[in-house]
C-alpha cells in the first residue's frame, strides 16, 4: 500500500486533524499549504470524503444549505485518527527506481556516437537546473514565505542539487570518454 | 520595486556600456602549474555572481585576480576605468581598503579582539577614529542580529556567529564589491544558509556587487547568475550566453 504517493484520503485526514471542515475548506487549505502540488479537484475531494465515510474514517457532522448546493462539514473519527497516526509514523520506501530522463538522454546521445552533444546537453541542462534552484532559493529567502513553502523549497533544492551532482560526474565521464579516443 | 532593485536595474543598463569589474584573457601559473588559462568575464554593478567549478579549477585564483590581490601573468583586470592589474601593490592595496570587502572561509577574525573590535578594524586601518568606527561596527552587528556578541571574542563564538561577524566586517566599510571565497564552506547547512541569506539581503539593499566563489550549487543559487570555471577556463556553455565578453 506504500506507493510513495500521498493518497487523497491521507491528505484529507491530515487536514481534518485540526478540526472539522467542509470540502471547500479542505481544498483551499490543501492548495495553500502545498502550492507546488497539483490543486485538488472538488469532485475528487467529495468522492474521497464519501468513501472515507463508508470506511468509518470520517463523520458528517452538519449539513447547511447556503442558497445552492449542500455544504457538509466533516470530522475525523477515532478510527480516522488512528489511521493518520499510523501513516505518519510509517517509514516510506526510498524510491528504488527513479525515472531518469537525463541519464536516458545522455545514454542515447552516447549510443548515437555524439559525445559532444551529450556534454553540451549536460551543460545546458545544468543551467536550467540552476535557474530553477534560484527560483526556489528566492521563495526560501522571501520573508513572506510560510514554513511549509520553505520546507517544500528545501526539498526541491536538495533534489535539484542531487541531479546537478550527477550531471557533474556524468560530464566528467563523458568528456573523459572523448579524451580517451585517439 | 525596491530602491535597491531600481538601482540594480539602472546598473544593469549601465553594464551594457561598461562593466564594473572585468577580466580579460587572464592567465596565471603557480610555477609550472597553470591555474587560469585565459579567462574573460565581466560583472556589472550590483550583480551577485557565483563562480563555481570543481576543486582545483581555478576559482580562488580568479577571485584573487579580480580583487587585485594577485597580478595575472598575462591579461588584464579592470575595475571601472582603472586597469588594476597594471597598478602597483600600494595602489591596489589602497583600492582594496577603500572599495573592496573580503570574506574567506577560515581564520579571518583576530582571536585576541572582541567582535566589535574585529568589525571596526577595517575602518581603523583606513584612518577612521575609534569612536565613529565602533559606532559603525555596532550598527553592523545589530543588522546581523548579533549585537549581543559585541564583547565576545572569536574563540567563544560558534562557527555561524563568527561567520556573521566576518560578514559584518566585510560590509563595515560599505564596499563597492564584496569578494567571498566559500564563505559558508565550514558551516552546516542551516547556519550557512542564514549567513548567506543575510549577506545577500544586505548587499542587495546596499546595491553592493558580490563575487561568490563556491563549489556548492545550493550556495550558487543565491546569486543572480553563475560563471563556471573548468580547468582554468570559462565553461561558456555551462555559463550561458549572458556572460559574453565585453570589449
Ligand atoms: N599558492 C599556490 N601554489 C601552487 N599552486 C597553487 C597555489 N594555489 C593554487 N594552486 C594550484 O592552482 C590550481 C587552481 O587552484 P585554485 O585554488 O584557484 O582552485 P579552486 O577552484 O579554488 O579549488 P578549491 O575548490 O579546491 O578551492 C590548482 O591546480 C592548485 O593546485
Ligand atoms: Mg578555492
Amino acid at each position: 500500500m506504500n506507493s510513495g504517493l500521498v493518497s487523497t484520503s491521507h491528505l484529507v485526514l491530515g487536514l481534518l486533524a485540526r478540526g472539522e471542515r467542509h470540502g471547500y475548506d479542505l481544498k483551499r487549505e490543501h492548495d495553500l499549504r502545498f502550492p507546488s502540488a497539483r490543486p485538488l479537484a472538488y469532485g475528487q475531494i467529495y468522492a474521497t470524503l464519501e468513501r472515507m465515510q463508508r470506511q468509518g474514517l470520517v463523520d458528517a457532522v452538519s449539513r447547511e444549505r447556503v442558497d445552492g448546493p449542500d455544504r457538509t462539514t466533516f470530522r475525523m473519527t477515532r478510527q480516522g485518527r488512528k489511521e493518520l497516526t499510523t501513516w505518519l509514523a510509517e517509514v516510506e520506501t526510498p524510491a528504488p527506481f527513479v525515472t531518469n530522463l537525463f541519464a536516458t538522454k545522455v545514454t542515447l546521445a552516447l549510443l548515437t556516437g555524439d559525445e559532444g552533444a551529450a556534454a553540451d546537453y549536460l551543460r545546458r541542462q545544468r543551467q536550467a537546473h540552476l535557474a530553477r534552484m534560484r527560483d526556489y532559493t528566492r521563495v526560501k529567502t522571501d520573508p513572506e514565505s510560510s514554513l511549509s513553502q520553505v520546507l517544500a523549497a528545501d526539498y526541491a533544492l536538495s533534489h535539484l542539487d542531487a541531479d546537478l551532482r550527477w550531471m557533474e560526474t556524468a560530464l566528467d565521464r563523458v568528456t573523459g570518454l572523448t579524451e580517451e579516443m585517439p | 520595486m525596491t530602491v535597491a532593485a531600481a538601482l540594480r536595474a539602472d546598473s544593469d543598463a549601465e553594464m551594457n556600456r561598461s562593466p564594473l569589474l572585468s577580466a580579460r584573457s587572464v592567465v596565471v601559473s603557480y610555477g609550472r602549474t597553470p591555474a587560469l588559462r585565459g579567462v574573460t568575464m565581466s560583472v556589472g554593478g550590483g550583480e551577485i555572481v557565483a563562480v563555481t567549478g570543481a576543486s582545483g579549477s581555478g576559482k580562488s585564483t580568479l577571485l584573487l585576480c579580480l580583487a587585485g590581490i594577485l597580478r595575472p601573468d598575462v591579461g588584464e583586470v579592470r575595475f571601472g576605468d582603472r586597469v588594476i592589474s597594471a597598478e602597483s601593490e600600494a595602489a591596489r592595496s589602497r583600492l582594496r581598503r577603500r572599495e573592496f570587502g573580503v570574506l574567506f572561509q577560515f581564520g579571518q577574525l583576530v582571536p585576541e579582539l572582541s567582535a566589535v573590535e574585529n568589525v571596526a578594524l577595517p575602518l581603523l586601518l583606513s584612518g577612521v577614529r575609534r569612536r565613529p568606527a565602533t559606532t559603525a561596527a555596532l550598527e553592523w552587528l545589530d543588522r546581523f542580529g548579533i549585537a549581543d556578541l559585541a564583547d565576545s571574542r572569536p574563540p567563544q563564538m560558534s562557527g555561524g556567529q563568527g561567520q556573521r561577524v566576518a560578514v559584518a566586517r566585510a560590509m563595515v566599510t560599505e564596499p563597492v564589491v564584496v569578494f567571498a571565497d566559500e564563505p559558508t564552506g565550514a558551516l552546516d547547512t542551516l547556519a550557512g544558509e542564514q549567513v548567506l541569506a543575510q549577506l545577500v539581503r544586505v548587499t542587495r539593499e546596499a546595491g553592493t556587487t558580490v563575487i561568490l566563489v563556491t563549489h556548492d550549487t545550493r550556495v550558487a543559487a543565491y546569486a543572480d547568475r553563475e560563471v563556471v570555471i573548468r580547468d582554468g577556463m570559462l565553461d561558456e556553455v555551462a555559463t550561458g550566453s549572458s556572460d559574453r565578453p565585453t570589449s
